[in-house]
């Protein structure tokens, strides 16, 4: 656990000082968490006094039937822009892991590395924390700050309830940090098979594109995310997860990597 | 110390190390020299446990290559051909990741120690992506010491570095090895491996050949005697060569080559010949290859 700690607090050290690690820890968050509110800014004042009618059908699975249609499309944009804190947990540690990797290859710093009596095991955890860690904390504190604006911004008591609607709690608090080792294994694999941060970072961007997939399903009203569907994702990324580290540290050969790397 | 029996390693066709059998004692500098791409580093990573052998076996400090890697890693000390350090970390800074990692007992203590002992203590917090490529050797060499292994292995510790900063580095493998630690240095320096090695290893794929330095001269050309004479002639050469012991005599101006095995055993005879044929000796020496001839000559006929 101790070497854990070393690798954790060694990574955070030297990835922190990189100036674009830094930057896309930062602004990401910023950004994803600055448009939701943005939006429900700028739209805090409809569904006050509308009535119910013309829902549009795509809508009509996510609102209640007291909800005015622009109301409902307030709510409806809102679980949109939910998803935005569900691609910050996938996003932030490609930037991290990517670097972590490869950096290290760059500056052939992996080698006396490896010639110490660390585990694979403990290697792959320790960078896998250290990028996973500041996405869960960074997605975290932005999903706060998104609430508390969101109850001073909106007027609506109805689209509120549904903003604040458990299921994004467990989206976020449960399935977040899932997905963020999941995308941190993801990047540590492939960036120990290439020699390129930004090859790493292209190919490990790969990884959100099962999200976006939701977002543009739930945008054309094919489905929508409940409680659920959350839940049983949480436990497929759990397995996922688990089958992915074991991955990672089966892929992270350490003689292939001294031996390959230039 | 180490002990290899027919290490062999292959990167797929190719053949990096070829059945090398070796015995490293306690205490003891052995220098491994070798031409580039002859398999010193695959050599040093095969024993410091980092890539795992194709063939053979091989014992570091007891433990069995292959079978308790953790334990060979957790006591040797290795400085890897290029530094390897974290440029935008301190120089403290990257020494406790590894007294950390090596589990070091007092941390702190050890890496104060190293940094006073290697005069880097006055640029402890400075990056060490400031510092000259002397001072980062010096660093790497210092991680490579925090444990406090009895087992080093140095792999081309002053390559690419100034005169000044080589001889700082040569001067402090030299300390260490008055501290009686075994050291297995790969150098492409011969000087260096002359004088710090008590014995030599000459490798290209396959160990050519293992000794001493002094004895890997008369080895690989057997020792040669100078006579300098106020007169000489091709009777006296002829009767030197006549000598059993001796293998070859030369003339050259004034002087008698002589190619013997004992100079200190047969010197007093050849002397005991000349005067006696009347010969007046102004002096005599022994006449030194120098280790970069026995390897070249090593390297070339392999």
């Amino acid at each position: 656990m101790n070497k854990i700690k070393t690798i954790l607090k060694k990574e955070w050290a030297e990835v922190f000082k990189n100036r674009m690690v830094l930057f896309s820890v930062l602004f990401m968050p910023l950004l994803f968490t600055a448009l939701p509110l943005i939006f429900l800014y700028t739209t805090r004042d409809v569904g006050m006094s509308e009535g119910s009618a013309e829902l549009p059908a795509q809508f009509t699975r996510i609102c209640s039937p007291e909800l005015s249609s622009s109301a409902c499309f307030q709510v409806f944009m809102a679980y949109q822009m939910m998803l935005l804190f569900m691609m910050m947990p996938l996003i932030i540690p490609v930037n991290i892991a990517a670097y972590s990797i490869v950096g290290e290859k760059t500056t052939r710093s992996l080698e006396p590395l490896l010639a110490t009596p660390i585990t694979t095991l403990e290697l792959v955890a320790g960078k896998n924390l250290a990028a996973s860690i500041p996405a869960v904390l960074a997605t975290w504190i932005g999903f706060t700050i998104y609430l508390v604006g969101a109850w001073l911004i909106v007027r609506n008591p109805a689209v509120m309830k549904a903003l604040a609607d458990p299921m994004w709690l467990l989206a976020v608090i449960v399935v977040g940090p899932l997905l963020a080792i999941l995308s941190t294994n993801f990047s540590i694999m492939i960036s120990s098979r290439v020699n390129d941060p930004r090859v790493a970072e292209q190919l490990s961007a790969v990884v959100v594109l099962p999200l976006l997939a939701v977002f543009f399903g739930q945008f054309a009203g094919l489905f929508f995310l409940n409680s659920l569907i959350i839940l049983w994702t949480a436990i497929v990324l759990l397995l996922i997860d688990g089958g992915m580290l074991s991955l990672a540290i089966r892929l992270f050969e350490r003689e292939n990597i001294l031996t390959r790397w230039k | 110390m180490i002990h290899t029996e027919n290490l062999t390693k292959r990167f797929g066709a190719v053949l990096a190390v070829d059945q090398l059998s070796l015995d490293i004692q306690e205490g003891e500098v052995f220098g491994f020299l070798g031409p580039n791409g002859a398999g010193k580093t695959t050599t040093v990573r095969m024993l410091t446990a980092l890539i795992s052998p194709s063939g053979g076996s091989a014992s570091v400090l007891d433990y069995r290559l292959g079978v308790q890697d953790m334990e060979i890693r957790r006591h040797v000390g290795i400085l890897t051909e290029t530094p390897g350090l974290y440029d935008n970390l301190s120089a403290e800074y990257n020494l406790e990741i590894y007294a950390h990692l090596y589990e070091v007992k007092r941390p702190r203590e050890q890496v104060e120690k190293y940094l006073k002992m290697l005069g880097l203590w006055d640029r402890r917090h400075d990056e060490v992506g400031t510092f000259s490529k002397g001072m980062r050797q010096k660093l790497a060499i210092a991680r490579a010491l925090l444990h406090e292994p009895r087992l080093l292995f140095l792999d081309e510790p002053t390559a690419a570095l100034d005169p000044e900063a080589a001889r700082l580095v040569r001067d402090f493998i030299e300390d260490l090895r008055k501290e009686g630690r075994t050291i297995f240095l790969c150098t492409h320096n011969l000087d260096e491996a002359d004088r710090l090695c008590d014995r030599i290893g000459v490798f290209k794929t396959r160990l050519l050949i293992v000794d001493t330095p002094s004895r890997l001269r008369s080895q690989v050309f057997g020792r040669k005697v100078v006579f300098h004479l106020r007169q000489a002639d091709e009777s006296l050469r002829a009767q030197v060569a006549a000598m059993t012991f001796v293998h070859e005599a030369i003339l050259v101006d004034h002087r008698l080559l002589i190619t013997l095995d004992d100079p200190e055993m047969h010197n007093p005879e050849i002397v005991r010949l000349l005067v006696s044929q009347g010969a007046e000796i102004q002096f005599i020496g022994e006449l030194r290859h120098s280790l970069e001839d026995v390897y070249l000559q090593l390297v070339r006929n392999a």
